[in-house]
């Protein structure tokens, strides 16, 4: 049982923190993390509730394996009602905060109501409290960190805030945890500012030591350990080059989308790349990769510690820029540069220091300004409402002016935080925004690649990469081949991604495990570590009811299969040039598979029978 | 054959397997606040430093002891605490020059490497041999190659 089986309920309207025991019933049908939080959020949230309001909760949440010494243990997830999508969030992230709060005796954290005054969490093992945010609240992520560290004299101590973007009510904010891993996604950092909660700050001196058994255990992560050294993906790939490996990759299969989706295929992508970032620049000699660097437990270490060149316009007169940072992955790469036409390594790197610094989605960041930009160009926007800015496709001058508008909250800034969908509906082009379900497009043409399209226009939510991702098999084949432009086995392919990922997710796993791991590898470990039956099959089977939950609960939020789409521009403007020239998605050849093999009705409703198989 | 501890900062990815093992190994817990072993993060040079005791053959930690706590493990070398002996007095603490013994107010006695008795954990762990455990002979072996190759003439020059 490497469960805690502990959860701590903070109410921030009354300030008080109380022990609860973990709902084990729960924790045998929903594993932890994202399932489990997400199902004590199903059980206690209105879903019609208002996502900033006081009846929204916020659940930080480990699963079993966070904190011990299973391969990239350090997950863990903010669950909410998202703000930007109205639908269930479930925003994963590594780092050492998860680990951290085990550690500290506790699976999870559920804030509700809202805090009169800004405060945050202190919580050292048994001992919790709330105390007052003064002298925090309106400081970066990065300057809370120090603040923290500084006030408790603890350099130990792991760290999750909100910067300023989050408090500006940018519905796209991050939790920022340990200065440069974020809960990026679905807006979650907008939740917490709601609540008034500006951090939580965790030491935890216990440790884990309740393994169900201790020598299955260490022999199925010894061999899950030796899976992953052996992989080329996560043995070598990851660790050398990043996520960013893909960005050559993507581009040259035609899949590599730009300006707002308008193109695919990007003549800068080589600028942006992992090969360039690990290229000597000319002003020092050093390239922009500083090292790789694991998160807690993790055994890939596909992490990027990166420095933006000293003599850069960007952070010439900033000193504060001039140390080594969190770097760009290939989403982050991909929409702050392919989707915005800057192909500026050094530009892109300063802008993800502030992603991380003021804790803000660089995906959906820069896919709206890649919207806002499409609508410069045709007119929709002007130097009016830009406060002067040229936001052309391609300046770097606008991205980065942009960007410090966004963290101002001011002006334009505030248009810019509303996220695509809001901001091409206040400018009158709604079939501009590259969303499903109010969520930015990640850095795959789902015309290029039909089955991620599916998974797009069905991820619980919103357009997301990471709830399946079937690029591991339509272009690197892992872990077997399919074509990435064929419809046909697409909808079996999604819902089998879909599936396992709610499991390595609900574990405290990370994703990227899965380019080496098969169920096979994971379910030992979990069944070692956890009392019960964690069986392939029975792991799967959690994996579906946690998807079919997610979508109950969507559905009693008001979706229908009508937010089940892609926008426009994916189903009629073909890709005008490349390897995949003249191909739409071909959604309407997947959609209703889909639904089909989900036991789901033609509206894509979760039918009776279905809830029945799945205990739900 | 004497072996010591040989690492590598260069190599460590700060994942910290090495604090979970050998905490696991000291106390049954996968526990970095107890770990003999401790991974150093600097944030703003993007470097990782593994740091631990290197067990000097006359150890300021055994003289200082005042009640002989501080042994000699004479299979390993490593300077070993008998928890019955120690009384938690941290001198030793103080005598170090490493800062690499360390009271432990779980045990109320001071804390530090052992070696595991000459299989150490932290070693076996390491997933990219930034913590290795070699013949003590020949700990700058691996950079004494490096700089070798080094002075090498170019292929140029030789042909």
């Amino acid at each position: 049982m490497s469960w805690t089986r502990k959860i701590l309920r903070v109410d921030l309207s009354k300030g008080t923190c109380t022990a609860e025991d973990l709902n084990m019933e729960w924790a045998k049908e929903y594993l932890g993390q994202r399932g489990l939080a997400s199902k004590y959020l199903v059980e206690e949230v209105d879903p019609k509730c208002d996502a900033l309001g006081p009846d929204n909760k916020l659940i930080i949440a480990t699963g079993p394996l966070t904190g011990t010494m299973a391969s990239t243990g350090a997950r863990y997830s903010v669950i909410c009602k998202s703000p930007l999508t109205g639908a269930i969030a479930a925003s994963n992230s590594g780092g050492f905060l998860g680990a951290e709060m085990k550690f500290a005796g506790w699976d999870m954290i559920i804030f509700e109501g809202k805090s009169e005054k800004p405060v945050y969490l202190l919580m050292q093992d048994d001992k919790v409290e709330l105390r007052s945010a003064d002298g925090i609240w309106g400081k970066s992520a990065w300057e809370t960190d120090d603040i923290l560290h500084a006030t408790h004299q603890d350099p130990q101590m792991r760290i999750a805030c909100i910067g300023r973007t989050a408090e500006a009510g940018c519905l796209y904010a991050a939790v920022i945890n340990d200065r440069h891993r974020a809960a990026g996604r679905s807006g979650v950092g907008t939740v917490m500012a709601s609540k008034n909660l500006k951090a939580i700050a965790i030491r935890g001196t216990g440790g884990i030591g309740n393994l169900e058994n201790a020598g299955k255990f260490f022999e199925a992560v010894d061999a899950g350990k030796q899976v992953l050294a052996d992989g080329a993906v996560t043995g070598q790939g990851l660790p050398a080059y990043g996520t960013q490996v893909l960005m050559n990759v993507i581009n040259s299969v035609g899949a590599l989308p730009a300006h707002n989706m308008r193109d695919v295929g990007f003549a800068g992508a080589e600028n942006i790349s992992a090969e360039a970032m690990a290229e000597p620049r000319a002003s020092d000699g050093k390239p922009n990769l500083t090292t790789n660097a694991g998160c807690f437990g993790c055994t890939i270490a596909c992490g990027r510690i990166s420095t933006v060149d000293k003599t850069h316009f960007t952070v010439k007169d900033k000193p504060q820029y001039h140390g080594a940072a969190g770097g760009l992955e290939y989403e982050a790469a991909w929409a702050l540069g392919a989707d915005t036409g800057v192909d500026d390594l050094d530009a892109l790197t300063y802008v993800n220091f502030l992603c991380n610094e003021d804790g803000f989605d660089p995906i959906s960041f820069g896919s709206t300004l890649a919207a806002a930009m499409e609508m410069f160009e045709d007119g929709d926007i002007t130097t009016k409402d830009t406060g002067g800015i040229e936001l052309k496709f391609g300046s770097v001058e606008a991205f980065v002016a942009a960007t410090e508008l966004l963290i101002s909250g001011e002006g334009f800034g505030k248009d810019l935080g509303l996220g695509s969908k809001r901001l091409c509906e206040k400018y009158k082009r709604p079939e501009l925004s590259m969303t499903v379900k109010g969520q930015e497009f990640p850095a795959y043409d789902p015309r290029g690649i039909q089955g991620i399209g599916l998974n797009y226009a069905t991820s619980n939510r919103g357009a997301c990469h990471l709830r399946g991702y079937t690029v591991a098999s339509e272009i690197l084949g892992i872990p077997v081949k399919t074509e990435p432009g064929d419809a046909e086995g697409k909808p079996e392919l999604v819902k089998a991604f879909q599936d396992a990922t709610a499991v390595v997710d609900s574990a405290g796993l990370c994703i990227f495990t899965t380019f080496a791991w098969g169920m096979d590898n994971i379910a030992p470990q979990i069944d070692a570590a956890c009392e019960g039956d964690w069986s392939v099959e029975g792991c799967l089977e959690v994996g579906e009811r946690i998807w079919n939950m997610e979508r109950i609960f969507n559905q009693a939020a008001g979706f229908t299969a009508d937010d089940d789409k892609l926008p426009k521009r994916m189903m009629e403007e073909a890709i005008k040039s490349g390897p995949t020239e003249g191909q739409v998605s071909r959604m309407g050849e997947m959609l209703p598979k889909y639904y089909e093999i989900r036991g789901w009705n033609p509206k894509g409703e979760v039918t009776a029978d279905t809830r029945k198989r799945l205990s739900l | 054959m004497q072996k010591s501890l040989n690492i590598d900062p260069g190599k460590c990815t700060g994942c910290l397997q090495c604090e979970m093992a050998c905490s696991y190994e000291h106390t049954g817990t996968f526990n970095p606040s107890r770990s003999y072993i401790k991974v150093f993060t600097f944030h703003h040079e993007g470097r990782f430093a593994p740091y631990t005791c290197t067990q000097c053959d006359e150890a300021w930690c055994q003289r200082a002891c005042p009640v002989d706590a501080i042994s000699v493990d004479m299979a390993t070398g490593a300077k070993v605490i008998s928890d019955d002996k120690c009384v938690g007095c941290k001198v030793c603490t103080i005598a170090c020059p490493f800062g690499t013994v360390n009271y432990s107010q779980a045990t109320g006695k001071v804390v530090k490497c052992d070696l595991c008795g000459g299989d150490p954990e932290c070693v076996k762990a390491c997933p990219t041999d930034a913590i290795t455990y070699v013949d003590s002979d020949w700990t700058g072996y691996d950079k004494m190659m490096a700089s070798a190759s080094k002075s090498l003439p170019s292929a140029e020059a030789t042909t």
